[in-house]
């Protein structure tokens, strides 16, 4: 008698086993080359080859574009992982999925930018985003540039703050103004192909932290052909997916990396309590309270992607273009963005010197440093703001 | 109305373009209304017309013309 069996090839695509093998690249690639890659400011190429090489760029694509559909809180997910390995993959990976979720929630109804998502599948092109510009003082939600259109052609030129990892991407998503005579406000997504631009860059990227993101300032030169624009107004893009997707994918990420200090953190002290058993290690309770503060981290951060994964797919664009919805997504990005640093800082404390040595296996300096970006990226203070003034009207009823 | 709230869009609506020349059904986003500015035209029109906007009313949708803002607070004031 022969059993036979069947290798189920559906179950080479379900979510749980691309999670498990985005988790294998961040424990056999990328947690290897971090320390290089932060030491030398320079792209997490091995990681994010392996990412190409598993088919994760189209992580997003639907099923319907020959893509794996993997549900959006499973990419968070993903960030989450790579975040505990390399900081700088799971940013840049975390950057380019914030892109795809743009094109396949708001470039459906172009046949050009449907076809470019069957290619992304198919050639795994990694997209960075160009939405900061020299005079706009961090709004993104503001453009000195425009687009401007000749036919069916466009041209298109940016003097961009930062471009992370612009000089390793194939292709960009460029806001700009949709004509020279538009509001400030009024914005256009724009794809620019490989071949299409030229970036000439305008300084360094050595940082404090996130080094491997690679995000020096660029000018960016560009002409395309005018479908490329995607067909929606930016400000839809920004409040339904963009800025959603983002603070969604950053929390993980940060919460990626506060759980990687916390496990060095519990194997420092285990490996103290080995050392003397029978005695319980004074650095063992503050390990216990700083478990109870990741797994509040870890709560917000899940219920809030799961939330915005529910309510994204549910396509109800009142809710998405809500003020108590905006509110949520702030308040997830100011306190992930704190609780990474606080939590961090706990494991260094709890470390100690084998925490602030560069050199050691419990060393917490990279993630200590890479922490501090998450409080930048989209200043907190500026989005404090932005709450601050919802609040005055939200009544919360 | 329209004068009402033509008034308060001028005063805080900082539009790029002339109030006047905006026609009613004309999007106000696309006229330069940033949503932190979006937000001061709510408190005016919540002042000027004694309503409050219940939090369903807070989108986009609702500030995005003077036709929208309209609709919106003859619903909030009806039978009055």
């Amino acid at each position: 008698m022969t059993i036979e069996i069947a290798a189920k090839p559906q179950d080479a695509h379900t979510p749980s086993d691309l999670l498990a093998r985005v988790a294998r690249i961040a424990t056999q690639v990328a947690r290897v080359h971090a320390e290089d890659v932060d030491r030398k400011a320079r792209f997490p190429t091995e990681a994010i080859e392996a990412l190409k090489s598993e088919g994760m760029l189209g992580a997003l694509v639907p099923s319907s574009l020959g893509g794996p559909g993997v549900p959006f809180a499973q990419v968070a997910a993903m960030c989450e992982v790579l975040g505990q390995a390399c900081s700088a993959t799971a940013m840049v990976f975390a950057m380019h999925q914030i892109q795809v979720a743009c094109l396949v929630r708001h470039g459906m109804e172009s046949p050009a930018l449907r076809d470019y998502m069957r290619e992304l599948v198919e050639r795994q092109w990694l997209i960075a985003s160009v939405t900061s510009e020299v005079g706009v003082g961090g709004e993104m939600r503001t453009s000195v540039t425009s687009v401007v259109r000749e036919g069916e052609r466009f041209t298109l030129e940016k003097d961009a703050t930062t471009i992370s990892y612009g000089a390793q991407a194939d292709d960009l998503l460029v806001t700009a103004r949709s004509a020279p005579d538009a509001a400030a406000s009024d914005q256009v997504l724009v794809l620019l192909r490989k071949g299409d631009f030229t970036l000439e860059r305008k300084g360094e990227w050595d940082t404090l932290g996130m080094r491997g993101t690679c995000s020096p300032p660029f000018k960016v030169t560009s002409r395309g052909d005018a479908r490329q624009i995607l067909p929606v107004p930016f400000a839809e893009i920004a409040s339904h997916t963009m800025v959603p997707v983002s603070h969604v994918v950053w929390a993980s990420l940060w919460l990626g990396i506060a759980a990687g200090a916390v496990s060095r953190a519990r194997a420092f002290v285990r490996q103290q309590a080995r050392s003397r058993p029978g005695s319980v290690p004074p650095t063992a309770v503050r390990l216990a309270e700083l478990s109870s503060l990741l797994q509040s981290m870890r709560s917000s951060v899940h219920d809030v992607a799961v939330e915005a994964d529910r309510l994204m797919g549910s396509g109800d664009a009142d809710a998405l273009s809500s003020i108590s919805f905006a509110l949520r997504m702030n308040n997830l990005k100011v306190s992930a963005s704190q609780q990474v640093v606080d939590i961090v800082h706990r494991a260094l404390l709890i470390c100690g010197i084998q925490g602030y040595k560069n050199d050691s296996p419990f060393s917490l300096g990279r993630p200590l440093r890479d922490a501090h970006s998450a409080a930048l990226m989209v200043g907190n203070d500026r989005i404090l703001a932005t709450n601050a003034s919802m609040l005055l009207v939200l009544k919360d009823d | 109305m329209n004068e009402s709230i033509r008034s308060i869009l001028k005063e805080h609506g900082r539009l790029a373009i002339e109030v006047e020349t905006l026609a009613e059904a004309a999007d106000l986003y696309q006229a330069g209304m940033t949503s932190h500015a979006s937000v001061n035209v709510m408190l005016a029109l919540e002042s000027q017309f004694d309503v409050e906007f219940p939090d369903r009313m807070l989108r986009r949708g609702v500030f995005g013309s003077i036709a929208s803002i309209r609709e919106a607070v003859e619903e909030l004031t009806a039978g009055r």
